[in-house]
């Protein structure tokens, strides 16, 4: 087995590594490109404070999305609130000793791993069924939810069906911290199931994943709908009043 | 009812979300700009060689320069949340008139030469080449985009698709594949003055028999100045409201305002146009040489305030961009908002109980308002978020008896396009205007047949213009549309106004 978790300790050095250098280099670009006009979408906050109040109702409730369309509205945040139970419930593989927050939280993962692959179920079924969504949809829309129901999946297998050690998982990954190899429980469902989130970790800045750093940037949500009062002028922009 | 050569929509009593049509409105495209209009905007005159590479270097350099055009060619998750949304697909049924597919048209070119993913993988992620057809795609379905923002209500990040039309239409400009249309009206604006090319003799005769009607009718000497030095106020309004129905009944109301606030105010023949066709093009240099008109004949008539007249497009370059693009506005008065919309001038003076007004004058109409689209998601009126959907409505409740909103879905942030919008209000491109209103028109038939409302009040020229040719394709009559300013200036009782009341009693006494 200590092949394969040399394998598998490089992949996720590897994996770690394209997901935040690549995360942060489209933050970076996102951050450096200007926004030359005022363009929030209206009726828009006037403070800095309601605009921070409208991305977090974005973030945390998806507010646009349940105007949109209720049903993806069900699954979409089924899906991430579940994603969200789960990140937290696997923090306990990263922090030792694992901190009470997270102690607390662990019943509630496993709901959320209920929920997050139900959520994607029905995502997954509107590409299928409305004749619309299934127009828009390319190959690789199905592949990224097949990766996340996979994960979800055999996640699951793990916790009701397969068990694996956990703590001999927990044990490699903090080896992984200080540069030590540990074994892995040589469990096909469990490598399985670390294959494919460093996969998605590596696939993360260069696919539609991005709407996660993209809303933060989104200058139709973004902006205080202040035009009238502050002067806002992009750098290119200016050059063009000194000519 | 108007004759049409193609299918115009049946209107339903409940909205229906149509199935996918594919390519239904492949055929619709505008006029090509000509080499003179182009040339004029600093364009190429027809199709460049080695166009592809020119096009992509130009799509690099915006995405160098709008944040927005970057963040939202990455961002879409392919939700679909948008894809019921758009009026050209409620009323066209062509998917590629859904918004995420017609941002799609740019994306996969891109993916293409953008992204990783799209180099290494192009038909796993959609990627493709800008070839002849896309290009073909381009012009048709970018000029099937009236730049309305009801997609990015409903997008998850906001993703705004008249971001990417207008980006296309830039870069197409740049390889020489203009729209004849916004061209050569951006063209006559920095010949003339204005979209109409109306010269500036021809203004002052207009504004010289406005000045007689309006006596004839009241009695009361209302003037309509043009290019007045020391004035006070600065009036940029469509060059539509001169001579359009009924677009003028709204000016000859702006100016009866006016005279009973007792502001000294101006025209200009050199700023005569409020609409800024620069921005439907998507070009920012253009846009900026538009507004500088403004700056310029506000520092030679050296007024104090500037007021915009009925205009949806046009009030979002001035509220949003004209400090900008033609900032600072520090020669001007602070103590009013620069610039200032007709509606919230307007609605002060009610608010201080200046203006008379007699409702029972408007008796004849019932009425409802219809949301300029980028009045409702591109700006605001008055202090507050929502000021642009309650300022008008508070005017036409302070002038009519009887008024009555449609459907809340088709109202406010989630109002429909009238089907003319950002740079579209031409000719060659009558079927998808028409088919384009539907939504719009579904919802006044509902309250016309429900509430009995029997005319549309609207503040943009392009609206006004737009139902005026488009309603009787409906069956219906096209003086259903009127001017909001228009509802004023029936109710405004002017100071020394000779009414009919007292007619009868100088009659009586004789």
């Amino acid at each position: 087995m200590s092949f394969l978790s040399d394998v598998y300790a490089g992949l996720f050095y590897f994996a770690a590594f394209v997901l935040v250098a690549g995360l942060a280099n489209k933050v970076i670009q996102y951050a450096r490109t200007p926004a030359p006009l005022k363009i929030p979408t209206t009726p828009a906050p006037t403070t800095k404070t309601g605009v921070a109040l409208r991305i977090t109702r974005e973030v945390v409730f998806f507010e646009s999305l349940f105007r949109g369309s209720k049903w993806t509205w069900i699954f979409g945040w089924m899906f991430h609130f579940g994603l969200f139970l789960v990140t937290l419930r696997h923090l306990r593989y990263f922090f030792d000793p694992v901190p009470m927050p997270i102690q607390m939280i662990q019943p509630f993962g496993i709901y959320g791993g209920l929920a997050m692959v139900i959520g994607l179920a029905g995502l997954w079924s509107r590409r299928f069924l409305v004749d619309r969504i299934r127009y828009i949809t390319a190959l690789s829309d199905h592949l990224i939810l097949l990766l996340l129901i996979a994960i979800g999946f055999s996640g699951l297998l793990m916790r009701f069906a397969v068990h694996t050690d956990v703590m001999r998982v927990k044990q490699f990954f903090q080896g992984l911290y200080v540069g030590q190899v540990q074994t892995l429980p040589a469990d096909p469902v469990l490598l399985m199931h670390l294959l494919l989130v460093a996969l998605l970790m590596i696939v993360f800045p260069y696919s539609k994943l991005l709407h996660a750093p993209g809303l933060f940037f989104s200058p139709s949500r973004n902006q205080v709908d202040n035009p009238r009062e502050q002067r806002h002028i992009a750098p290119w922009a200016r050059r063009m009043e000194q000519d | 009812m108007a004759k049409a050569d193609f299918q115009v929509p049946v209107l339903k009593q409940y909205p229906e979300i149509p199935e996918i049509e594919p390519g239904v409105m492949a055929h619709s495209s505008p006029f090509k700009s000509k080499p003179q209009f182009q040339a004029e905007l600093g364009f190429p005159g027809e199709l460049v060689d080695d166009w592809q590479t020119k096009a992509i270097d130009k799509m690099g350099d915006l995405l160098g320069r709008y944040r927005s055009l970057r963040v939202y060619l990455d961002s879409c998750v392919k939700c679909g949340s948008c894809t019921d949304k758009c009026h050209y697909y409620l009323g066209t049924h062509d998917p590629k008139n859904m918004p995420v597919a017609r941002q799609d048209l740019m994306r996969k070119v891109y993916r293409r030469h953008f992204t990783l993913a799209g180099r290494l993988f192009p038909t796993l992620v959609g990627a493709e080449d800008l070839t002849e057809e896309v290009l073909g795609d381009w012009y048709s379905y970018f000029h099937q985009c009236s730049q309305c923002r009801r997609c990015s209500v409903f997008c998850p990040y906001g993703i705004d698709t008249a971001e990417i039309s207008m980006a296309a239409r830039e870069i197409m400009d740049h390889i020489g594949v203009g729209q004849k249309y916004c061209n050569e009206i951006i063209g006559k604006v920095y010949k003339i003055g204005n979209n109409l090319g109306l010269p500036g003799p021809a203004l002052a005769d207009t504004l010289e028999g406005l000045e007689e009607d309006v006596f004839d009718e009241t009695g009361v000497e209302v003037k309509y100045p043009l290019d007045q030095e020391g004035a006070e106020i600065l009036l940029v309004t469509p060059s539509a409201d001169f001579f359009a129905e009924p677009h003028v009944d709204g000016l000859i109301g702006y100016g009866k305002v006016f005279h009973e606030a007792g502001v000294s105010w101006t025209l200009s023949s050199h700023a005569s146009e409020a609409a800024n066709f620069g921005m439907f093009i998507g070009s920012y240099e253009n846009m900026r040489r538009v507004a500088l008109r403004i700056r310029e004949a506000a520092i030679k008539l050296k007024v104090k305030r500037i007021v915009f007249g009925e205009c949806g497009h046009a009030w979002r370059v001035a509220y949003s961009f004209l400090n900008t693009l033609a900032g600072p506005w520090d020669f001007l008065d602070p103590r009013y908002p620069i610039p200032q919309h007709i509606c919230e001038f307007t609605h002060g003076l009610i608010q201080e109980g200046k203006l008379n007004l007699d409702k029972s004058r408007n008796d004849d109409m019932v009425l409802t308002y219809h949301d300029s689209c980028n009045v409702a998601r591109a700006s605001r009126m008055g202090d507050r978020p929502g000021g642009q959907f309650d300022l008008p409505r508070a005017i036409i409740r302070a002038t009519c008896n009887n008024f009555y909103d449609m459907d809340e879905e088709t109202i406010r942030d989630r109002t429909f396009c009238c089907g003319g919008g950002g740079g579209l209000l031409t000719d060659d491109l009558m079927e998808i205007r028409v088919k384009g209103a539907q939504p719009r028109i579904e919802a006044l038939n509902n309250v016309m047949q429900e509430k009995g409302v029997t005319h549309m009040a609207a503040i943009c020229a392009i609206c006004k213009s737009q139902f005026t040719k488009v309603l009787p394709y409906y069956g219906m009559d096209l003086d259903q549309i009127v001017s909001l300013h228009q509802l004023v200036s029936n109710a405004l009782v002017l100071t020394g106004e000779e009414t009919d009341d007292e007619d009868e009693a100088a009659d009586e006494a004789a």
